[in-house]
């Protein structure tokens, strides 16, 4: 079978952010030990009109602009996110309209909590493959709901990444890609309701790590590799210390993790997370590098994949997320609420 | 009154155990008991059942026909019972189970007790949990287990000069002798710098001085102590069964730097067995907070009033010490399936008093003592155990 892959990517994440320590104060809380607990001392806060649709377009622009693809052959647009503006009406077609793909695409929003932006990709694979549409554009993105005061807040942030699928041109080739998907309410959002709820630690050992290293192992035993093959690995980040531990027990070191691992200083995007991992890991990978990379979304399941990175990201004009993410602006909590729009 | 003698108990794992229903628990505890002691489902007169609050944790109340059912023993049609005293409703069906084989009125009885605590988040386990005080005087202001046992560990620590230091001693023994219990829910070991050092609950007490949300469940088989020895070549004998109670609110107490109902059924059970605090070995004592270790030696008469943090400082509860106490973990390492509490208190003093208890066996193991207490003090119920 032909072998799709990453011909652009771009991420983009909102330079406002709130520490942990500043979220402690509020509800009385040991900011240090909640730090230490998580591993994220510090997230991402959307700016005052920022939400899933316009952190959509800037990483969509950056991936289409890194590329130099004409966005008219960009046949398919995708955007996963929990946190999409409207119930009904898709944030895919202003994405598409904002980088100039319409109207000769197609384009749905997904859902699958975290997920969802992988769930893109592999969408976007299939179609590519297929020669259904020369590129698909997929992205996931968050401006994630945490209720004021629930362990969730010191970690739900806001940041997204786009990824332009296709055949001919690619920086990196996605080798394979498996999924591991049951049914396991770990964590949920009905519909009407401001914030998500969840099941507090049923959320780590039954819904995460089962997923996450099942789906890893799956593709590891398709490939016949082990750890030590790929340079890289990426896995969902709720916080810093659940991919970190995913990783030791898949025999991963800290070296191949570090790369990717972007929760302890932004927070976890969502739908976002994966795919920024990834990003960061692009912006520094070399030609021949192979990463591994797993999603999680609640409710449950990973999505894993293979990828080796190609001569071509030599002349990719990378946006270093890192240095985006080092512009900075710390806001108090009084105004991390108000960019969140909690005064109504 | 006859003489009665435990041929046979067994527990399930305790921890959070996501893929095992209540009645799922009931069942396993049950059987490796029933195995254990090497009876069939006809032998069998009555069951009872400890549960604090499966209706509200799982939605599940008729605990008594759930057991039966479960064991495959529906068809007997036999006496079963749920008996409920919030942390304590393991050791009170103990008792009950006690008194109908003493009486004479029953010759097998198989005692279990079971919770299954992780199906709600924690702000609800909290508010069930909180059902064990009193609603209207207490629960209903705001006031939490861990308030409870806060106010009483600050009047402690008021009165007789115990430190948090001593609190934390407390923990760190009990997680030290669960690590060498393979059915415990935390086997790691922690420090005095751990507890400190972890989220304050309800001042003066930390995360690692509370006991956690469980699931699990236990179970004994009982008999006359010569219907025993047919049975098992080493039945243990409940030398005492006692229980007390107290008001349910801490404002109705004579006091807050004791729990009385302890001293009560504690000298009801030594004038049945017979001794006095020094005749007892080790002990099973009911550590829901590390206060309540300390308040509880010292209310059973191990060491005199207020000097119970003293002991924490002197190893005596250690378990190579005098007194060996909560060699299973306790409640806070082996983990606190409230219903299920009191009857893996027995399995442990079996497990010791048979000296089959591995890496954490203890020397000198004759006689065994456990408590369990229900909600703050309201309920305590104590057994005597020996080995014959």
């Amino acid at each position: 079978m032909e072998k799709a892959g990453i011909v652009g990517y771009g991420g983009y994440v909102p330079k406002y952010r709130i520490k942990a320590d500043e979220i402690a104060r509020v509800w009385g809380k040991n900011g240090k030990s909640v730090s230490a607990g998580l591993g994220v001392y510090e997230k991402s806060v959307p700016g005052i009109d920022e939400d899933t649709a316009t952190i959509s377009v800037e990483a969509a622009r950056r991936a289409v602009y890194s590329s130099g693809i004409d966005p008219k052959e960009i046949g398919a647009v995708y955007v996963g996110s929990e946190s999409h503006p409207y119930a009904v009406k898709p944030t895919a077609t202003i994405v598409g309209e904002a980088i100039g793909a319409t109207p000769d695409m197609t384009a749905a929003d997904y859902e699958f909590a975290c997920k969802a932006g992988t769930a893109a990709i592999q969408t976007c694979m299939g179609l590519v493959i297929s020669d259904m549409v020369k590129y698909g554009l997929a992205i996931g993105t968050d401006v994630s709901q945490a209720a004021p005061g629930d362990a969730l807040e010191y970690a739900a942030s806001a940041g997204g990444a786009a990824y332009i699928i296709g055949k001919d041109n690619m920086i990196a080739v996605i080798n394979e890609t498996v999924s591991y998907t049951t049914d396991t309410p770990d964590f949920w959002r009905r519909e009407g309701e401001p914030y998500p709820g969840h099941g507090e630690r049923f959320t780590g050992e039954p819904a995460y790590f089962r997923h996450v290293i099942s789906s890893t192992k799956k593709l590891m035993n398709k490939m016949g590799t082990e750890s030590p093959d790929y340079t890289y690995a990426v896995f969902h980040q709720p916080n810093g210390k659940f991919p970190m531990r995913a990783a030791k027990r898949l025999g991963f070191s800290k070296e191949q993790m570090e790369e990717g691992l972007l929760s302890p200083i932004i927070g976890n995007t969502y739908s976002g997370s994966t795919p920024l991992g990834l990003s960061a890991i692009l912006d520094v990978a070399q030609p021949g590098d192979r990463i591994l990379v797993t999603s999680y979304g609640s409710g449950a399941g990973s999505d894993s994949f293979d990828i080796t990175v190609t001569d071509k990201i030599e002349n990719y004009p990378r946006n270093n997320i890192r240095k985006m993410i080092e512009d900075k602006v710390y806001l108090d909590y009084a105004f991390y609420m108000k960019h969140r729009g909690e005064f109504k | 009154m006859r003489e009665v003698a435990v041929i046979g108990s067994g527990v399930t794992k305790f921890g959070e155990l996501w893929d095992k229903s209540l009645a799922g628990l009931v069942a396993e505890a049950g059987i490796s008991a029933i195995m254990d002691a090497g009876i069939d489902g006809t032998d069998i007169d009555a069951m009872y059942i400890g549960g604090m609050s499966a209706g509200r944790f799982v939605g599940q109340e008729h605990l008594g026909s759930l057991a039966a059912e479960v064991s495959g023993l529906s068809e007997l049609h036999i006496s079963s019972t749920r008996v409920e005293a919030a942390c304590a409703s393991g050791g009170l069906a103990l008792h009950s189970g006690y008194l109908a084989v003493a009486s004479g009125a029953y010759d097998m009885v198989v005692v279990g007790g079971a919770e299954k605590m992780t199906d709600v988040v924690g702000k609800e386990a909290t508010n069930i949990l909180a059902s064990a005080a009193d609603r209207e005087w207490e629960a209903f202001l705001g006031v939490t287990f861990p308030g409870l046992y806060a106010l009483m560990a600050r009047y402690h620590m008021h009165k007789y000069g115990t430190t948090s230091e001593q609190l934390a001693k407390v923990a760190v023994k009990n997680h030290y002798n669960g690590s060498f219990n393979p059915k415990a829910q935390y086997n790691r070991k922690i420090t005095v710098e751990d507890v400190l050092n972890s989220t304050m609950v309800a001042d003066p007490l930390h995360l690692l001085d509370c006991s956690p949300i469980t699931d699990g469940a236990a179970a004994v088989v009982i008999t006359s102590l010569d219907k025993a020895k047919e049975y098992a070549e080493e039945p243990i004998k409940i030398l005492a069964s006692a229980q007390a109670s107290d008001s349910i609110s801490l404002a109705g107490r004579s006091r807050l730097d004791a729990l009385p109902a302890t001293t009560a059924a504690a000298s009801k059970a030594y004038r049945q067995a017979g001794l006095e605090p020094s005749g007892i070995d080790f002990a099973e004592v009911h550590d829901c907070f590390t206060i309540a270790e300390i308040m509880a030696i010292e209310d059973l008469g191990f060491v005199n009033k207020g000097e119970g943090g003293k002991a924490m400082d002197e190893g005596l509860t250690e378990l190579d010490g005098k007194l060996p106490i909560n060699t299973s973990g306790g409640l806070k390492s082996k983990g606190h399936p409230v219903g299920a509490t009191g009857i893996a208190q027995i399995h442990e003093l079996i497990l010791q008093l048979k000296g089959k208890a591995d890496k954490r066996q203890i020397e000198k193991a004759e006689v065994g003592m456990a408590h369990n207490i229900g909600g703050s003090g309201g309920t305590a119920v104590i057994h005597i155990m020996e080995a014959i």
